[in-house]
Formats: C-alpha cells, structure tokens, sequence
C-alpha cells in the first residue's frame, strides 16, 4: 500500500497515543521505530499487519480504528494541510460532498501513484446523500466515514453518517445532512497560512 | 452600477464554423456578474463604466467607475498602449497588464467590441500572479467564475508543495542514511581494499584477543609523479594494480587496507617472524617496480615499506604499533626509498637503536 496510508497510521498513533506505543507496535510488525515514508509503497502485507497490531494495542475494533485515523487526518493540526486541501472541494459541506466524485483524481494530481477507491455520490435530495466507496479495498470506507465526519464539523454542518458494509457488495456511506449551518465551523482562507501555522480555531 | 442593465455581448463572427448571420447575445447584469466576475466595460476615451465585483476587491476603498483606465493599470503587452484603440489592435485581443502601484502582481486579459457600439469589454483573470493575489485582495472562491480554474491551481499549488516536502524530507533522510552507511563502510572503494576504520578494527581485536601478527606499512614511491605526469585517471589505474599486487601476496586470514591516498598497511595474522615478513615486503616491492601498462605509456612506481610485529611491541596499543611501523617506514624512505625496513624490537625503549634496513 501507498506509504501515505501507513504513515497516516504511524502519526495517528505517535499523535494521540504518544511514541512508546508506536515503538511497540513498530517492534510487532518488526520494521525500524522511524517508520514509515510517505513517498514510498510498501507492501499489503505490511500494511496488514500495521493494521491488526494497531487495533490490538489499542483494544479498538479495526472500522473504529480506521474511522478514527480518518477524524484525526482532517482535525488534528499535525494534518492541516489535508484538511486544507479537502476545504478546496467547495464552499459548503453538500458543495463539499459534491466534489466528492473528484477526489480521486484530485489526489492522482498530487500524488499520481496514490490510487484511492472510486466515489460516487447519489441522491442529495432532503439532505440525503449515498456514497458508494469502489475498488478492491473496502477498509477505506471506515477511513472516509471518519474524514466526512470531521469535514461536517469543519464546514459547521450537522450530518448523520451511516456505513453499510456487507461483505458481498460495495460499502455504501448514508449521509443525512440535517442542517448545513449548525455552527459556525472552522474558518478557511484561499491563501495559504505563512509560515505553516495553522489557522486558528473558530 | 451606472450604465444599462442589459449590455449587449459581441458573439464571434467569422468564416470557420460560424455562421455570420448569428444574432448578438444579450446578458443581464447578474449573469455577467456570473460569467465573468472580473470584467470591465470601458468607454472609448478609456473610462471604467463597470466592472465585476471581483474586480472592486482590487480597490475596496475606492469606486473605480469613472476612473481613466489606463491611469489605474499600466499595460504590459501592448506595452505602454494608452488609448482603446491600441488595445483592440492586438492580435486576437489578448493583453497583459498590471495595477500602476502594484508591478509585481500580472493580469491577462481579453478585449472584445461590444456590439454596436462604442465601448469595449475587457475580461482579466490573475494568470501566474494568483497565489499572491488570493492572499493580497482576500479573495474566496466566489470571487472565481464556476469555470475559472483558479481554485484547482491553488488546489494543485498546495498539494504539490506538501507531496515535494514529503519527498524533501525522504531525500534528506536517505542522504543521512548515505553517509552513515559510508562511515560504517569497511571497504575502500576505489581500490576494493579494506579502509582505515575496518584496518583500525582489525587491529584492535587482533590486540584484545592476543592473537600474534606482523604489520607492514606501504608507501608508494614515486606515485605522486604519476598523478602530475599522467593525471588523476593514471593515479586511480595504479592504486587498482597496486591493490592486485597486495590482495595476491596475502592470504585469505591476512587484511590489506588502503589507509591514505598512497598508503597501505598489511596484517599478516599469526605471522610475526621478520625473515618471512622482510621477503614478502621485498617481493611486494619487486612486483610494484614492473612497469604498469596505461595506454600507450608504461607507469613506474616503486614502493618504501615499514615492518612491525606485535611481538616486537608486546603491551603496545594499536596506535603505537602504528606508529612503530611509520617510523621504519621513514627509515627507508631516508635510506633510499623501494626497500624496506624492520623496526627494531621494543621500540619505544631503543629509540636510538640502528634500523635493519634491507635492499631489495
């Protein structure tokens, strides 16, 4: 797998559970306490494993493990930069959701060997939305529930997620969108914040 | 807004694939607004009749309607055009421009007639000055036509500096990794030897473990008028025959080190009887004195060489078995040089004793 998903993995956990776990998982799934680069590939297997060793240290079922590192990739601030560019996809959270067909090849644009599974986006009528997450890998479904639910909060919407995974069809992702101007949500900038500080929190 | 409500639009007329004969397009003034956020509509003599509302943000304490267009942007391409007319001459209406007290940020632009009439209308967008302009006129992405893609090249312009930081980071590391993989390295490069740290490793075990060895320190002789004479690539091509030379008159156990740019030192383990040693080092110095084939030249070196033992300096550390071996070699090269020379035994108590130096 792409090393961005295992890094993502490893920072999730160096972030929110501190360094000495990760350095007994590291020592599970016996690679070097530095890690994980970003701009190689790795194999599944390793990612497999990274994956079983996390959920087992931190006693969290996998889906809730991935879901997680998708809430912590858009909301901690170690991970601006992602929710940035996640913020380019519209002005509102359904304009948001919308774009969603894009993003795979919004990221081939960044990343051109980073495949993401194919989105696409149904309904939309009474704030119901249905997102159906192809491709071989269904886990990125967990991940992209917790993406979508810390994007809702960032735009300041109130929406209900729902994951529909069944072994034998693709995972569906049920959006309710209750009300796009719950809060106020976190502010966002076209222009790039100088000297990487991230933005402060509305 | 002065001006009418409705303007009317000059649809392209001309002979590939479009009739003539097509009516003009009308447009209300919300849906200009929409299509082109950045417009202006000037009037003959160069005077702003209205603009886009992105447009406004460029001056937001001031209304720029009324205002002597050429006053407020300087022309670039057409360079210093000054009336409306230089304008509409360029080919296919394409103009580069800039505001007069902002010269770093560059508009494009696009200047059509408008239909029966007068006036011109001129569509600008921020071109490669975009990222600076989002920053400076706190632009949103409402401010961009749906079509614009400016947001996809902000977009881009993000991602691909975070993907080039990560890869930055990657190459940074990996050069740390490089030279730390170079300075754990036993091996010398060039000539395939062992280096100085795996020489000085060797040495210090053969120590700990009281293993008994002879040490014969090389120095070339003559290399140096190898190197001016025939250059770096002569020099390079004679340490690899050199190191050939060593590497056969060695055993498999024994280490041969290139430790200086002309340097060498050999470790014979478990062999410290000086008879045997002398006549190694003097067939060494036999062998280095046939001639080295390089091109059509021959290369001539010979070599000068120190000989120690660990018996002769039975408490000593490495460095001073080092150092032993340095000073005999000195003695040959002060003897002559292309011979070879035996340090005298204990050498730290004897240090006026005679050297034994043999010719070869």
């Amino acid at each position: 797998m792409h090393g961005l998903v295992n890094r993502s993995i490893q920072c999730f956990v160096q972030d929110n559970y501190g360094q000495p776990v990760w350095v007994e998982i590291a020592r599970q799934i016996e690679i070097e306490v530095s890690g994980f680069e970003s701009m190689l590939t790795y194999e599944d297997s390793l990612s497999n494993a990274l994956i079983e060793a996390t959920s087992g240290l931190l006693d969290k079922p996998e889906d809730m493990l991935l879901e997680d590192v998708g809430t912590y990739l858009v909301s901690h601030p170690n991970t601006e930069a992602i929710r940035r560019l996640l913020r380019f996809g519209g002005q509102t959270f359904s304009e948001f959701l919308l774009s969603l067909d894009d993003l795979p090849d919004r990221v081939r644009l960044a990343v051109p060997d980073l495949l993401l599974p194919n989105l696409e986006l149904l309904g939309g009528e009474d704030g119901q939305f249905e997102l159906r997450v192809g491709g071989p890998e269904p886990r990125y479904a967990c991940v992209l529930v917790g993406i979508l639910r810390a994007m809702a909060d960032d735009f300041g919407a109130l929406a209900f997620l729902e994951l529909e995974n069944t072994s034998d069809k693709v995972p569906i992702i049920r959006i309710s969108l209750l009300d796009s101007a719950f809060s106020e949500g976190r502010s966002f900038s076209l222009a790039r914040p100088t000297a990487n500080a991230p933005e402060p929190q509305s | 807004m002065s001006g009418p409500d409705y303007i009317a639009v000059p649809v392209m007329t001309g002979p590939v694939g479009c009739p003539a004969a097509l009516p003009p397009v009308s447009l209300d003034a919300t849906s200009l607004q929409r299509l082109m956020p950045m417009h202006l509509v000037l009037s003959q003599d160069g005077r702003i009749l209205r603009l886009g509302r992105s447009l406004r943000k460029l001056r937001p304490d001031r209304d720029l309607e009324g205002e002597d267009f050429f006053e407020v942007f300087e022309l670039r391409r057409p360079r210093g055009a000054r009336s409306v007319s230089e304008l509409l001459a360029v080919e296919g209406g394409r103009l580069s421009l800039n505001l007069r007290d902002q010269a770093h940020g560059c508009f494009k632009g696009v200047v059509v007639p408008m239909f029966e009439s007068d006036e011109v209308l001129l569509n600008l967008s921020f071109g490669f000055s975009l990222v600076d302009a989002v920053r400076s006129f706190d632009l949103t992405a409402a401010d961009f036509a749906g079509t614009d893609l400016a947001i996809e090249m902000l977009y881009l312009v993000e991602a691909k500096s975070a993907a080039l930081q990560e890869s930055k980071k990657l190459n940074q590391r990996l050069q740390g990794a490089m030279i730390a993989a170079e300075e754990q390295a036993f091996t010398d490069t060039l000539t395939g030897l062992k280096n100085r740290r795996a020489m000085d490793h060797v040495l210090t075990r053969l120590g700990a473990d009281g293993i008994p060895f002879g040490l014969l320190h090389l120095d070339l002789d003559y290399f140096k008028q190898v190197n001016d004479t025939h250059g770096h690539a002569a020099g390079d091509e004679v340490l690899q025959a050199v190191a050939k030379i060593l590497v056969h008159e060695t055993r498999e156990r024994d280490i041969a080190a290139r430790v200086g740019g002309d340097e060498f030192i050999l470790i014979f383990q478990k062999l410290a009887d000086v008879t045997i040693l002398s006549d190694i080092a003097d067939r060494i110095i036999r062998r280095l004195e046939d001639p080295i084939p390089y091109g059509d030249s021959r290369l001539r070196i010979s070599g000068s060489i120190g000989i120690t033992t660990s018996t002769q300096n039975p408490a000593a550390d490495p460095e001073s078995i080092l150092e032993t071996a340095d000073l005999a070699l000195y003695a040959s090269k002060r003897a002559g040089r292309s011979r070879a020379t035996v340090a005298p035994v204990r050498y730290h108590e004897t240090r006026s004793a005679a050297y034994r130096t043999a010719e070869p």
